[in-house]
């Protein structure tokens, strides 16, 4: 932003640009063309709407769960009200919002483009997939209308199956069901990748964004099931009185919870590593240059995905679980730090000499590759087995997974979103308001979560509306960062909607980047392509779109 | 525009059947081998969704059968040895017939393929009945885990004419857990067919138009690879549920 | 197969020639599914003390494979196909491993 006066956005003459005449969002009218659509673009759309919608519904109830905070007396909302809404919060963020974020919108349109399909392998699936995503939304929905749920959003038994009175099953099934949406998403995935490359297009001229998809798309398949039959168990218990996890009949309860981490650990890559993979491209475009180690970065995403099937435990160190496996499952976490750092290191060696432009996509990959990093290594903390059972339930907890969730991937998905957007819309977003939010929502962000990781040390307990007066300080800092995340939050949603209209009308290519996305007009055609692309050249090859630039110019002169 | 794509691309490779002019092609796939694999890929990662399912079950099961061994061998003395045999040999039957239905469609004859997947239909309501019947006396002898779960056959067999040895109170007690578990497997599996039987009318249906018998065989392939996954599934149900331990006295 | 278009992935090996499988290998396939049946319950009346869930749980698998391999024509598959099954099977060991870690070392001699 400050020194660099330099920029690779290269618009059209906007004097002179028009918006294409037929494209994927012009190519039908009326809303059931929408409803009953096989289009993956358009899909990717309804899902954008959504999880927007499902976004800030959670965001209201961080909003609030910071309001109560402000003060260490109870004074807000009374207890049963303060355990439903962070309840409420974390279900919406995790199942509705961040699960589906990257893969659902990015994911769905791009895929298919950047390996030069028309569509994904099952379009009809597809919808199904957002219907399923949806039914799950309403059903959540329901649940918060008729009294809420104060699980927490792990529905830890027996304290979900025999303690509580409220609509367990509800949010349950709609969780059953959004995990059906994620399952299918993830299917079409594979085997798009799989069954639609267009010729030439080997798996190593992939982008890295299909391959970050790939990876989460395999931990969708395998592991969402888990989730889905732990699930059931919990409301056959409620409602039918089976034991499975019922310590009085002769279950379980830790039986639940190595059910559900077995899900609950990989779903944090299910939500990371499509966010890599934006960073991935981001980094690239804005330093014009071929991402640094490739392959390794292209291995690593499927490496994160097989070693997160083997380090659940750590979720469950201080749960009475054996010293001997969580020692096990200890040193296996620390494993999985590697293929992490190995992107993080390549990211970092991309941009050395690269020829960096600071465009808002590349702030947020910025404040990725810095807010991840803190997540990541605090993460090693927590899986240290002795630093685990002196922070884990506490905040420290708390502001590690939302350095991971919130500043990595959901800077991530910001990312995306600005460096898609002329894609998807066919105009660009402001560029100084959106760099004012970029840094808004950065600062913000590390207002309100550092001060937790210093409030979780000292010892305040997650999960409690009331706390010491000792800690109130911290806790004020950490509401006022939340004001100003909102507002950088909020901001995007009103001068991306703004930009539909009044953007100025983007190209092509703004970025000059290298992907077969780019290479096509924006808005795309329903179809994608006009012809099938035969791809010759590798993913971020610079000097193959500077010949075809140049190859171009002479042919229309 | 894929004819002119098939065209233009040089094929080495003759397909044994005409590929083309089928309606059931989707245009975003450049062949229908194309489409067919996808969809057979596609159906395979169906089911490995589905071992995890049912893994999360199996592995409860392996837990608390050694966790509570002499429970689990009293409550599965409980089952019916011979119903269970019995609806084994009628699932297998129920596939073998699905699996004649694959090969009808492949040599494209309308009506066997109707009948088969009739056959395969009217097993799959045998095994449903016979579940039926198994639930039921269950239910009469208040072996549902819940409320009303009565452990006395257990505490004292022999009031009952039973052989078993009896069991201490509290590991009676444990025999709610294999039944919660005989339940959950076998509802979910049961669910499973009933879910199939529902498809099946429509593939019937489908059949009967004569939809499948002209060289569109992906949908009745499909099914048949998630009927079959329902086989393997009481496959492994059987034994572990029916066939703990059924020599008593050793 | 870089250059060279391969719409129909032949010489992929995520590709396998179709392949119909006649009712007279169905029909050996569900004579063996049926003896194996009635093996399995008469295993289960001799007491054969340890290896009797053995034996039953080694005829589960031979079946459930021998379906796969047949009924689910899995013998005639690509290489992604098979891989694809071993993968599901795979996580489903990691799943039974890694969590029996926790439970057989939380009472070490009593399993
Ligand atoms: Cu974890």
């Amino acid at each position: 932003m400050s020194g660099t006066t330099s920029t690779i956005v290269n618009l059209p003459d906007q004097r002179t640009a028009t918006m294409p005449k037929r494209d994927y969002l012009n190519n039908e009218h009326g809303l059931l063309s929408w409803l009953f659509t096989g289009d993956h673009k358009r899909i990717a759309i309804l899902y954008l709407i959504s999880i927007t919608f499902f976004f800030f519904l959670g965001g209201i109830f961080a909003g609030l769960i910071r309001l109560e905070l402000l003060t260490p007396q109870p004074d807000l909302v009374a207890s049963d009200t303060y355990n439903k809404l962070f309840s409420l919060h974390g279900i919406i963020m995790i199942f509705l919002f961040l699960v589906p974020s990257v893969p659902a919108t990015l994911g769905n349109f791009l895929i298919p483009i950047m390996i030069g399909a028309k569509d994904l392998a099952f379009p009809k699936i597809n919808l199904l997939s957002w219907y399923l995503f949806m039914t799950g939304g309403v059903l959540t929905l329901t649940a918060l209308v008729t009294g809420g749920v104060d699980t927490g959003w792990t529905f830890t038994t027996p304290l979900s199956t025999h303690y509580l009175n409220t609509n367990v099953v509800t949010a349950a099934t709609g969780i059953f069901i959004a995990g059906f949406a994620s399952i299918f998403t993830g299917l079409n995935f594979i085997v798009t990748i799989h069954r639609m490359r267009a010729p030439g297009m080997t798996w190593f001229r992939m982008p890295l964004f299909v391959w970050a998809n790939y990876a989460a798309s395999i931990l969708m398949v395998l592991g969402t099931p888990v989730l889905a039959i732990s699930l059931v168990l919990v409301a056959l218990e409620r409602t039918l009185g089976l034991g499975v996890f019922d310590p009085t009949k002769g279950g379980d309860p830790l039986l639940f919870q190595h059910l559900f981490w077995f899900y609950s650990h990989p779903a944090v890559y299910i939500m990371i590593l499509p966010g890599m993979g934006v960073i991935s491209e981001v980094i690239s475009t804005f330093s014009r240059k071929r991402i640094f180690g490739y392959t390794a970065v292209a291995f690593s995403s499927v490496a994160i995905a097989l070693f997160g099937f083997f380090v659940w435990e750590h979720h469950m160190f201080i749960m009475g679980v054996s010293n001997y496996s969580a020692l096990v499952f200890s040193l296996l976490t620390m494993l999985v730090a590697v293929p992490s750092a190995i992107k993080i290191f390549n990211w970092a060696f991309t941009l050395q000499k690269g020829s960096i432009t600071f465009e808002t996509p590349m702030l947020y990959a910025f404040a990725f590759i810095g807010l991840f990093t803190i997540g990541g290594m605090t993460g090693v903390f927590l899986g240290a087995l002795g630093m685990d059972i002196h922070l884990t339930e506490t905040y420290f907890i708390v502001a590690h997974f939302h350095y991971v969730m919130v500043g990595g991937m959901l800077m991530a998905f910001l990312g995306g979103i600005h460096f898609w957007w002329p894609k998807m819309f066919g105009r660009m977003y402001p560029e100084s308001l959106s760099k004012l939010s970029a840094v808004t929502s950065f600062i913000g962000f590390n207002l309100t979560f550092m001060p937790q990781f210093v409030l979780g040390y000292l010892g305040m307990p997650r999960r409690y509306h009331a706390y010491p007066p000792e800690f109130q300080v911290l806790n004020v800092l950490s509401t006022a960062g939340a004001t100003v995340l909102g507002v950088g939050f909020l901001l995007p949603v009103l001068y991306l909607g703004w930009s539909l209209k009044y953007g100025a009308i983007a190209g092509n290519n703004p970025w000059q980047a290298t992907g077969l996305e780019w290479q096509i007009q924006s808005p795309p055609l329903t179809e994608n392509f006009t012809e099938i692309p035969i791809v010759t050249q590798d993913a971020y090859d610079y000097e193959w779109l500077a010949n075809k630039t140049e190859h171009e110019v002479t042919t229309v002169g | 525009m894929d004819n002119a794509l098939v065209a233009s691309h040089a094929h080495t490779h003759e397909e044994e059947h005409e590929h083309v002019a089928l309606p059931q092609h989707c245009h975003h796939f450049e062949t229908e081998q194309q489409q067919r694999e996808a969809g057979t890929f596609g159906m395979w990662l169906f089911l490995l969704t589905e071992i995890m399912f049912f893994g999360g079950l199996f592995f409860a099961y392996l837990l608390y059968r050694n966790w509570y061994h002499d429970a689990f061998v009293a409550a599965s003395n409980q089952l019916s040895i011979k119903l269970g045999a019995i609806n084994t040999a009628v699932l297998i039957g129920s596939g073998y017939f699905m699996a004649l239905g694959v090969w009808a469609a492949e040599v494209r004859k309308k009506g066997l393929l109707v009948l088969f997947l009739v056959i395969t239909t009217v097993l799959g309501f045998v095994f449903l009945g016979i579940k039926y019947v198994e639930y039921h006396e269950k239910w009469e002898k208040h072996h549902i885990p819940g409320e009303h779960f009565d452990v006395s056959e257990f505490v004292n067999p022999q009031a009952y004419g039973l052989k078993e040895t009896p069991l201490a109170p509290d590991m009676a007690q444990k025999t709610q857990v294999f039944f919660s578990l005989y339940f959950a497997m076998t509802g979910m599996h049961a669910l499973h067919m009933i879910i199939g039987i529902g498809l099946l009318f429509w593939l019937i249906w489908r059949a009967n138009r004569g939809e499948f018998s002209s060289g569109y065989v992906a949908p009745i392939e499909n099914f048949g690879l998630y009927w079959h996954f329902v086989d393997i599934v009481w496959i492994f149900l059987f034994p572990l549920l029916y066939l703990i331990n059924r020599h008593p006295g050793s | 197969m870089s250059e060279y278009h391969d719409a129909a992935n032949v010489t992929n090996p995520e590709h396998a020639e179709h392949h119909i499988v006649t009712p007279m290998t169905y029909t050996i396939i569900f004579a063996t599914l049926l003896t194996l049946t009635a093996v399995t319950v008469g295993a289960a009346f001799v007491d054969l003390g340890i290896m009797n869930p053995v034996i039953a749980l080694a005829i589960a698998s031979v079946k459930g494979v021998v379906v796969i391999l047949f009924f689910m024509h899995v013998m005639y598959q690509s290489k992604l196909i098979k891989m694809t099954v071993g993968a599901g099977f795979f996580t489903f060991l990691v799943l039974l491993t890694m969590t029996l870690s926790d439970y057989i070392s939380r009472a070490w001699g009593l399993w």
